[in-house]
């Protein structure tokens, strides 16, 4: 037990610390995180700056800033479109069962059957490069898995006792499934959610690093890792501040999810 | 328990973080090697005094690696388009003439050649002597075979060939004799020797796609796509021998691995570093400087809004800090063009135009208000994301034109969507990219005659227009470069595009070796380069 509170608390400060970050990023940055000082290249952390400059004399502290808030927004998006979308679906098939459901879970497998950066560039080679557009490939993406958590716990719930007596009492389907089943699945969906997360953020980074995702100058911690790949031997600072931030957001939900 | 969860975390964490390098080295493909518009062949002009170093420590023989960022697209020297394909069959092919490094256009396998006063007839004399690597000597027929090759005359040509469209100009392929050809024009053209650097390759000869056989100083031996393209010193060659007894081009996917191999030493020439890279270069690479030999500019498309108000155009030409940019992109080292035509292209270089848009703030606001964009302006620069250079410009121009109240978002699109929106569809905004050119000055200015197929930014003066007529047209010299540079102030005048630069190529070559030299064309001549005597 003091074991597992020691995990929770450890996962709850490195996601603090990111949240505060993202959080005071939306209304303060040290710096313009696009402004450029050319006389300031690529110097090393200092007190001035505090993770060091880049290659266009831009404050990374900034940035990381600025890229986290991206990348927060485009992988809560994500899932949030995986989520909805994969929950709807699962509920359907699971408390309905039948042709609806072998129909849906087909589609499901085919999706699942590609790879998930595969998908995510065909979608995107057909809608077009953008933070929007990789919200919407990287949400397409997310949605089986979440579809298929979701229709197993349904399948187990309508043969529950209180499902059935809802069912006598009279109450609608919609009533069932969102009221009354929906919340015994939630911690169920709750993990669901942070793994998913997780994955969202990575995938994010994975995208804006291969030029996919958010366009420059704007920041996100993917697309500045693929910018600091240039500079490892000159400015490892830069490659290291983004790689940090996105080791803490998920080893910090990890260890959360973990233990809760 | 606790010490075992949390190794169980941070191995979890190394996959995830090697995940995503992984998957990241896919993408990042080529940087830097072709900063180039599909523009034309492989030729430019521009003098390069490089200093070599005397020949007197020279030895022969060794071999070397050479690093080359792209992977052939042909074999074949009539069907390669890419100018990474060309840079590295210079070694094996030569036209009738050839470029030298002062970008002057000297003989090859013809030893002399006279073109008539009217530009109408070319006649060649071949050089005795010459043969192909497989030791046959080249004919009359050979060259005739080439050259129709090239200008699609032959009865039955290979699509894929690429057919010069100056070529197309060539009527007839005459052999007089043995040793003399004769090229009948349909129009004058004072100017088709620069596009006579075509490869002469044997008649008929059906193995250039997989076994290329040409008079260069050196032999194919192989080519493994994605590898290698191995070449040997060719003994029987008619000019100056190679130096070096093998030369191995060693084609990578990125810069970036590139440059890692070459901090590991196993490189001798690596012609694309950036910048930055230089100034991490062991101790055991000398940086050579020399220029791209690109006009580098943000492209306005002026047929669509805004940019079909000159002053929309004359505003953000005002508002580039060109000095700035070459600071941040290039160490400094690039140099300032004002004109579609790079500056060392000395004697068409039009140098009256130099300042017209000197950086002036409050001189683009006040023409941006005249264009009733007073309130501000915003517009999309299309950027091809595999070339850095032009992204890392790209951004800098977007933080400089917030100071004139514009507003300039970047798009990155992948090279490909980039020929077909941009260069062919031309259904964009603004690009950057670097155009090149070939050793004929109308090559720099023909794309901007109106209806030219690729006229992609759209430009449209009927003056300009009528004064490329001309151009072409003059036979004599100094009357050309008149009209060339007036051609250049036309551009310039009309804000046709914002010019910024030629970029400066950097190349990392071993202390051990000398003689790299640069050319004011796009090739990589591996003839000249040597180890020093220890």
């Amino acid at each position: 037990m003091r074991k597992k509170n020691l995990n929770f608390i450890l996962g709850a400060i490195l996601i603090g610390i990111v949240l505060l970050l993202v959080l005071v990023g939306i209304f303060y940055t040290p710096y313009d995180p696009n402004a450029m000082n050319g006389s300031i290249k690529n110097t090393a952390p200092s007190f001035a700056h505090w993770f060091g400059t880049d290659n266009f004399g831009r404050d990374i502290f900034s940035r990381v800033m600025e890229g986290s808030r991206t990348t927060f927004f485009v992988a809560i998006a994500t899932v949030a479109i995986g989520t909805i979308v994969g929950t709807l679906v699962g509920a359907f098939t699971g408390y309905y069962g039948g042709a609806l459901d072998s129909v849906l879970m087909r589609i499901n497998d085919g999706i699942t059957s590609f790879p998930s950066i595969l998908l995510t560039l065909v979608i995107i080679s057909i809608f077009g490069i953008g933070k929007y557009n990789i919200i919407l490939a990287l949400g397409i993406v997310f949605i089986p898995s979440f579809a298929r958590v979701v229709r197993s716990e349904y399948m187990v719930q309508k043969e529950m006792d209180y499902v059935k007596m809802a069912k006598l009492m009279g109450a609608s389907d919609i009533r069932i499934l969102f009221i009354h089943i929906l919340p015994n699945i939630s911690s169920m969906l709750f993990s669901t959610i942070t793994i998913g997360f997780n994955n969202a953020v990575l995938a994010e980074a994975g995208m804006s690093y291969l030029g996919l995702g958010v366009q420059p100058p704007d920041a996100s911690l993917g697309r500045m890792l693929s910018e600091a790949q240039a500079y490892l031997f000159s400015a490892p600072w830069y490659a290291i501040a983004p790689g940090v931030m996105i080791v803490i957001t998920v080893l910090g939900i990890s260890l959360i999810n973990e233990e809760r | 328990m606790k010490v075992k969860h949390f190794s169980k975390y941070l191995f979890m964490v190394a996959i995830l973080v090697s995940a995503i390098a992984l998957s990241g080295c896919k993408g990042d493909k080529s940087d830097k090697n072709t900063n180039k518009a599909p523009a034309t062949d492989d030729t430019s002009s521009k003098e390069q005094d490089h200093n070599q170093a005397s020949d007197k420590d020279a030895i022969y023989g060794g071999s070397i690696v050479v690093e080359i960022t792209q992977d052939l697209d042909s074999l074949d020297p009539h069907k390669a388009v890419a100018a990474g394909t060309n840079e590295v069959l210079f070694n094996v092919y030569e036209g009738l003439v050839k470029p030298n490094e002062n970008g002057d256009l000297v003989s090859a396998v013809a030893s002399e050649y006279q073109i008539s006063e009217d530009g109408k007839m070319y006649t060649f004399t071949l050089r005795d002597g010459v043969k192909f690597h497989n030791g046959d000597a080249v004919t009359a027929e050979d060259v005739k075979y080439s050259i129709e090759r090239c200008a699609g005359l032959l009865e039955e040509t290979d699509p894929s060939v690429k057919v010069e469209s100056a070529l197309s100009n060539v009527k007839e392929v005459n052999i007089l004799d043995d040793k003399t050809i004769q090229l009948v024009l349909d129009k004058g053209d004072t100017e088709l020797l620069a596009y006579l650097t075509s490869a002469i390759v044997p008649a008929n000869y059906d193995k250039l796609d997989t076994e290329p056989m040409g008079t260069g100083p050196f032999k194919f031996v192989s080519y493994a796509p994605l590898e290698s393209f191995v070449v040997v010193k060719n003994e029987d060659y008619w000019g100056d021998k190679a130096y070096l007894d093998q030369v191995t081009f060693k084609i990578s996917a990125n810069t970036d691995s590139a440059f890692m191999e070459l901090m590991a030493g196993s490189i001798d020439i690596f012609p694309y570093l950036t910048d930055d890279q230089a100034t991490q270069l062991p101790d055991t690479y000398n940086v050579e400087v020399g220029n791209m030999n690109l006009v580098q500019a943000l492209f306005l498309n002026n047929g669509a809004e805004p940019f079909n108000d000159m002053k929309v155009r004359q505003a953000v030409s005002y508002a580039l800090d060109r000095q700035g940019i070459l600071d941040m992109v290039a160490g400094g080292r690039g140099t300032i063009i004002d004109t579609n035509m790079f500056s060392a292209f000395k004697k068409y270089y039009n140098t009256d135009l130099a300042g017209t848009y000197n950086y002036n703030v409050e001189k683009a606001k006040a023409l941006l208000a005249e264009a009733g964009y007073g309130g501000g302006l915003t517009f999309t620069i299309t950027v091809p994301s595999n070339y850095q250079f032009h992204v890392d410009t790209a951004q800098i121009i977007v933080e400089q034109l917030k100071a004139v109240g514009i507003t300039a978002k970047i798009q990155l699109v992948e090279w490909n969507s980039w020929l077909e929106d941009v260069y062919k569809n031309r259904n964009y905004q603004a690009t950057i990219v670097g155009l090149d050119s070939n050793l004929a000055p109308r090559d720099s200015v023909e794309r901007f005659v109106s209806t030219a197929s690729n006229n992609f930014i759209n430009y449209n003066n009927p003056d300009f227009d009528a004064t490329f007529e001309k151009a072409i047209a003059s036979t004599v010299d100094e009357e050309k470069v008149e009209y060339y540079k007036q051609l250049q102030a036309y551009l310039t005048n009309d804000a046709a595009s914002a010019y910024i630069q030629d970029p400066p190529l950097l190349v990392a070559v071993n202390k051990k070796l000398a003689g790299y030299t640069f050319y004011p064309v796009y090739v990589q001549d591996m003839a000249k380069v040597y180890y020093i005597s220890e």
